[in-house]
């Protein structure tokens, strides 16, 4: 029971890392019914930018904030020469640009800052607590740990964001309506750079934590794959989705890696590992056909 | 005035019905495929047979069901590649299984294998849209690469996965030049391409393009979406399937399951949208074009390298090809969304008015 329940834990916390790139996601979709499937190269390229600035021997908060300025940049020409062009098409077709915004990111982001892989040190350490370690003979990491921590603090302060400021509110009546937004006054494009720039903010918190974990290279752009389930899960318009759908995705993802294969190799026999890699597609798809909208995800009625 | 309709009158329902009912097109059509049958056949060498014109020939077969279920039916799928790894494996178990099968007819079960699988898969369609459908799709391309590595029963118990494909042999003749290969692929795809362009002017061509136009008004005007939206699912999935087992057969000869990537799901998608997304001609111009460009780059790009005396690493390369596809896939959306099916649209319609541009 006890490995049960640190599997389970072990789970929640890495949920809590694919929340976070899946936070980047809902935002942006939120803000502009646009699908971002960049957002993983954003959040390889975020990492990248830090890495190579402290290569280039600038300490870590400068390189953040260096990393934080190219975040941004990078989302407004994004907006301003890429989705800013593509109003008015269909859904799919912005979506299929990201696809190449993504490609695009993925070829340039090697080119400016070398594409071998780095270790990211931010001074957070990977080991088990003790306390854990004695009292209840479970491994839980600090780094995990930690990592959850600052997704709840991004959660909250977005959650304030959108709820509270007036930005948040013209982000909210964009999402809703474009055309009734742009109406009522508020400004189409500086809010969609606000968005962006939100986005470059988020990959770049993603990019930092998963750069530290798994050091930063070419695979961190996959964790976009780890975080579309989540987001399927939880609902695309959903910020509390996102946290919930990764817990959810997390836990039964490790889970499932424990408990399946031994069952599918006594009914077969051979090696059945890598359960991870699609079980939380079946497990949102399979969900998906019960509720179409995702756990927290808006209703959507059609009109003809 | 090099290129004219007008005119040519149709007297016959029969004449008015035709695949290609304008003259030129039908001249064309056959030109192109005498060259093909023929002349490419006497001209070409080896070299051209197994690198460049049998891939091209399979992934614009592969990007025609892609283009089938995206740019007709309008249901976006990211697994194309998995659907191409289900016929691959079908062909060579049904060689290996069924004693004495012809190759065709194993590649036509195979084309039905993943024409089934592709209906499992599709059954989320009827519930989810969009980007959801998307991301289902995923769950295809995963999930079956991952069974075709863990399940040895699939490849004869050979380790991760791998297969080698048995030798072709065609009523009592062995296909196994280059150029044989071509020949078989070629009639295949020729097939294939003009049932495609058959099926998609027919009625259930019409009522996949009102689903994707707008499924809900659609169904109201009494398309039923299930058996549309699977249809769609089942005959793209045919297509990928016929080109895997294509692809495993003629091609490489031997594959394994993680040569059936996500990346070879998005470069076919890649071809659809550079080719021209809802036509059978852009799928062979985008395959053609996704192809040929890393080939190009190969050789401009350390050349221009040269030029200007700056370093050079087979890196760098691989990282400007990256860029370079993510950047023109963002351009033709903008530019031209209809790719370059539309662009040859174009050049047809100057070609009508040449000299006398009004």
């Amino acid at each position: 029971m006890e490995f049960f329940f640190e599997v389970l834990i072990g789970g929640l916390l890495s949920g809590v890392m694919y929340a976070l790139v899946a936070l980047g996601f809902v935002l942006i979709y939120k803000a502009s019914g646009v699908f971002n499937f960049a957002q993983g190269a954003m959040v390889y390229l975020a990492a990248l930018s830090v890495a190579g600035c402290m290569e280039k021997g600038a300490p870590l908060w400068l390189a953040v904030i260096l990393a934080f300025v190219i975040m941004t940049l990078f989302g407004i020409a994004t907006e301003r020469f890429v989705l800013r062009k593509l109003v008015n098409q269909p859904p799919i077709a912005l979506f299929m640009a990201t696809i190449g915004l993504a490609f695009f990111i993925e070829g340039l982001a090697p080119l400016v800052f070398g594409s071998e892989p780095r270790a990211l040190d931010l001074g957070i350490v990977d080991e088990p607590i003790p306390y854990f370690l004695d009292q209840w003979n479970m491994v839980i990491s600090k780094f995990d740990l930690v990592a959850a921590g600052v997704a709840s603090v991004l959660v909250a302060t977005l959650a304030l964001f959108f709820q509270t400021t007036r930005v948040g509110r013209a982000l909210r009546a964009v999402a809703d309506d474009h055309q009734a937004a742009l109406s009522i006054g508020i400004p189409l494009q500086h809010i969609w750079a606000i968005v962006w720039g939100v986005a470059g903010f988020v990959a770049l918190v993603a990019g930092l934590m998963w750069g530290a974990r798994n050091g930063v290279q070419f695979a961190l752009t996959f964790t976009a794959l780890k975080a579309l389930p989540v987001l399927i899960l939880g609902g695309f318009t959903s910020v509390p989705g996102a946290i919930v759908g990764g817990l959810i995705i997390g836990a039964s993802e490790k889970l499932a890696e424990i408990y399946i294969p031994p069952v599918l190799a006594g009914w077969f026999g051979g090696n059945f590992g890598g359960i991870e890699g699609w079980f939380p597609y079946i497990l949102a798809l399979l969900f998906l056909l019960v509720r179409p909208e995702g756990l927290f995800g808006e209703r959507h009625i059609d009109r003809v | 005035m090099l290129y004219r309709e007008a005119g040519q009158f149709k007297t016959s329902y029969a004449a008015d019905q035709q695949l290609f009912p304008i003259r030129q097109d039908r001249i064309g059509v056959l030109l192109l495929l005498a060259v093909a049958f023929v002349g490419v056949p006497l001209l070409a060498s080896e070299y051209w047979f197994s690198a460049i014109l049998i891939p091209f020939l399979i992934f614009a077969l592969a990007a025609l069901g892609l283009n089938i279920l995206t740019g007709y039916a309008g249901q976006l799928s990211l697994g194309s590649a998995a659907f191409m790894a289900v016929g691959a494996y079908a062909a060579y178990n049904f060689q290996l299984r069924v004693e004495g099968i012809p190759v065709l007819l194993s590649f036509a079960c195979a084309g039905l294998t993943a024409a089934g699988v592709g209906v499992l898969f599709g059954l989320p369609s009827l519930r989810i849209k969009g980007f959801y459908l998307a991301v289902a799709t995923l769950a295809a391309q995963f999930f079956i690469v991952w069974c075709l590595t863990k399940f040895p029963w699939l490849s004869n118990n050979s380790s991760s996965g791998v297969i080698s494909t048995q030798p072709i042999e065609i009523l009592g003749l062995a296909v196994d030049t280059p150029r044989e290969k071509y020949l078989l692929v070629l009639a295949v795809v020729a097939l294939l391409a003009l049932a495609a362009k058959n099926l998609v002017r027919s009625s259930t061509g019409r009522a996949w393009m009102a689903v994707r136009d707008m499924d809900v008004a659609a169904s109201v005007i009494g398309i039923r979406l299930m058996p549309t939206k699977l249809l769609a699912f089942a005959v793209s999935s045919f297509y990928c399937g016929v080109a895997g087992a294509l692809y495993a057969f003629c091609y490489l000869g031997s594959v394994e399951p993680d040569g059936f990537s996500l990346d070879m799901s998005f470069k076919i998608l890649f071809m659809i949208i550079i080719g021209g997304v809802g036509s059978i001609l852009g799928s062979f111009l985008g395959a053609a074009f996704i192809l040929l460009l890393p080939i190009f780059l190969d050789v401009a790009l350390p050349a221009a390298a040269g030029l200007f005396g700056l370093p050079f690493s087979s890196a760098t390369v691989s990282h400007i090809q990256i860029l370079v596809f993510g950047a023109l896939i963002m351009f033709f959306l903008i530019v031209e969304p209809h790719g370059l099916a539309r662009l040859w649209q174009i050049a047809k319609e100057k070609l009508r008015l040449w000299p006398f541009p009004h």
